[in-house]
């Protein structure tokens, strides 16, 4: 199980990765991949959405369940992965990589801050 | 004794389509006299459909063969225990289908006039004054064809009577084991759908509840008994303190097989509720075809029903009422699908106010027969007394790697259909056990001696468990890949 260090963390399994200045990326983790199962959609939100920190916005099917997907800040969406229609194994094969899901334009990068470090992250999936 | 699965004739059975031959046919009708017509040159061309080409000519034997033979591949709750988890997967009796049979009911036309529609106009103002006798409700409307469709019917009412008082509100609350149908029959009726945490014990948070109910809340959607199989014992605070708030408590009434002639909604606050007709009153599922999820209601909700409504005139006639200025309008075509609400009809008074009073008895013991039988087996994340089903999970089998998926599939090959798997969400790993109460005592005893064997196989050999299923014409599915890429239409429709 990987929880790279470079990243933060949301209690609801979403990474983000900080491109600089404002923009980041987000996906779900590794152990959030491996207890959904083989994921088999994922639906992505609107480029352009305004999304708060908490508020969801898309959602990883799997062919175990369903499960919101909630953005760790508040932001824009400026892109989404166009791979994930074709490919959304892509999320369990390389979550941290080419299985990223949106970018946005975050509204205030201090956010950041009130969010998990990997060690933090680590130890709450060790408690369940 | 206890049934035993093995192989049986089964037939492979290829795609109908490449198969017979031009001319071949079903059905021939008496020549009428008539020159045959050519459609070509009778029909505009919109009314052609040119991608029939190459549509298989079979004869009738052939097409009833195909189908048979499919369905042999299939599990059925006439072949043996079917335990689906809140899909109350109980026996359908005989006698409901000879009703529905009966010709006054089935050769009767939708559009008949009302006069000529009393046997059926009756069945259907009788059956919802006994489903209000049974729930303690006021009043009902039959329309609903599942209980998603109850669900949205009933927060439908709740928006129109709260619009009615100034502020239709834009939350509805729903506890985080709800049936996934809850939140999405919310957002249709223009909700947000807020999700509730359970409380340690698996029951609805009261203090939780207390933090979030407030004045833009519209409803508290609950499920009672809930998807873990435990009684909401606090519900009758939990109505008192949405009422306080001006909210509404809605009941999804999934799990009423549990307190059915024990416990009745409308003493524990609900304002409205479902009723899934082919759960607790055992019409059939249909595989995706006609249910019926009948809502029930408080006096306070009632002008906001589904028209028409049947109405028992003074000079002994049942009338249909249109003139409802209040209602939310129609929501089925027609009456709702009435051959299921006769076989309703028929079962309540098959069974009469005892005997569906021991329906739940039986249901709860015999999901504590099984909860007892598979403590020391499985691990039960939310332990005590369940009510009607019960949750386990693959806690103690995820050490030898197999997990949920792995011994429903080795169910399977011991003759038993799976429970439901991964439902509720907030258990990991969660088998949904509903045994019914129209199960043996050597059925359950079966049943549990089938999973003690897999918990044991588990930990001695668990690649024989991953690899079920093995008697079954198709083996382990590619799930994921069919999922991924799904060829959901025939090689004929292109």
């Amino acid at each position: 199980m990987e929880f790279p260090k470079d990243l933060k963390y949301s209690k609801e399994h979403e990474w983000v990765r900080v491109e600089g200045g404002d923009t980041a990326i987000i996906g779900i983790t590794d152990f959030a991949q491996d207890e959904l199962g083989d994921i088999v959609f994922v639906e992505t939100p609107k480029i352009g959405q305004d999304l708060k920190a908490g508020e969801s916005f898309g959602v990883a099917e799997s062919v175990k369940t369903v499960s919101d997907l909630y953005s760790p800040v508040a932001g824009r969406v400026i892109e989404v992965n166009p791979e994930l229609e074709g490919r959304p194994e892509l999320v369990n094969e390389s979550p941290f990589g080419e299985g990223w899901i949106i970018k946005m334009k975050m509204e205030d990068p201090k956010e950041l801050e009130s969010l998990l470090s990997a060690q933090d992250y680590r130890d709450l999936t060790q408690k369940g | 004794m206890s049934v035993e699965s093995q192989r049986g004739i089964n037939f492979r059975e290829e795609e109908i389509f490449g198969r017979g031959n031009p001319g071949r046919e079903g059905y021939t009708p008496p020549w009428s006299g008539l020159a045959a017509l050519d459609p070509e040159s009778a029909l505009p061309a919109g009314a052609l459909r040119g991608e029939l080409e190459g549509f298989p000519s079979l004869s009738e034997p052939e097409v009833t063969r195909h189908y048979t033979r499919m369905s042999q591949w299939n599990f059925a709750v006439d072949l043996n225990f079917y335990p689906l988890g809140s899909c109350t997967m109980k026996y359908n009796p005989r006698i409901n289908e000879a009703v529905a049979r009966i010709g006054g009911f089935s050769t009767l036309h939708p559009m008949a006039p009302q006069e000529q529609a009393q046997g059926t106009l009756r069945i259907i103002n009788d059956l919802g004054r006994w489903l209000c006798q049974i729930s303690g409700m006021d009043a009902a409307t039959l329309q609903p064809a599942a209980g998603a469709h109850g669900e949205f019917t009933g927060l439908l009412m709740i928006r129109a009577a709260l619009t009615e008082r100034g502020n239709p509100r834009k939350k509805v609350l729903l506890p985080d084991s709800s049936h996934g149908t809850n939140p999405a029959s919310a957002v249709y009726c223009g909700y947000e759908a807020v999700t509730l945490p359970s409380g340690p014990d698996g029951r609805v948070d009261m203090a939780q509840l207390d933090r979030v109910m407030d004045d833009e809340t519209a409803a508290l959607m609950v499920t009672n008994p809930n998807t873990l199989g435990i009684f909401e014992s606090d519900i009758i605070r939990i109505s008192r303190l949405v009422h306080d708030r001006g909210g509404f408590v809605y009941c999804d009434g999934a799990n009423l097989n549990a307190f059915l002639g024990k416990a009745r909604f409308g003493d524990m606050g609900v304002d409205v509720a479902h009723i899934n007709l082919h759960k607790t009153f055992s019409t059939p599922h249909g595989g995706g075809g006609p249910g019926a999820g009948p809502v029930v209601v408080k006096r306070e909700l009632a002008p906001y029903l589904p028209f028409p409504v049947v109405e028992h005139a003074g000079d002994g006639a049942y009338r249909l009422e249109y003139d409802r200025p209040q209602s939310v309008g129609r929501v089925h075509g027609f009456f709702g699908n009435t051959g299921v609400l006769l076989r309703a009809a028929a079962y309540i008074l098959s069974m009469g106010p005892q005997g569906l009073a021991q329906v739940a008895e039986a249901a709860v013991i015999n999901a504590n027969y099984i909860r007892a039988r598979l403590g020391n087996h499985y691990h039960i994340p939310y332990p005590g007394r369940c009510m009607h089903e019960l949750v386990i999970t693959d806690k103690l089998q995820a050490e030898y790697g197999v997990t949920t998926l792995d011994i429903a599939k080795a169910l399977i090959d011991r003759g038993f259909h799976p429970p439901t798997v991964y439902f509720p969400t907030i258990a990991r790993g969660a088998m949904m056990i509903e045994p019914t109460e129209t199960e043996s005592l050597e059925t359950l005893d079966g049943f549990c001696e089938a999973m003690i064997e897999i918990a044991d196989l588990a930990r001695r050999d668990p690649e024989s468990i991953k690899a079920a299923p093995v008697t079954t014409v198709r083996t382990r599915l590619d799930e994921a890949a069919a999922a991924r890429r799904p060829q959901l239409r025939c090689s004929l429709c292109g």
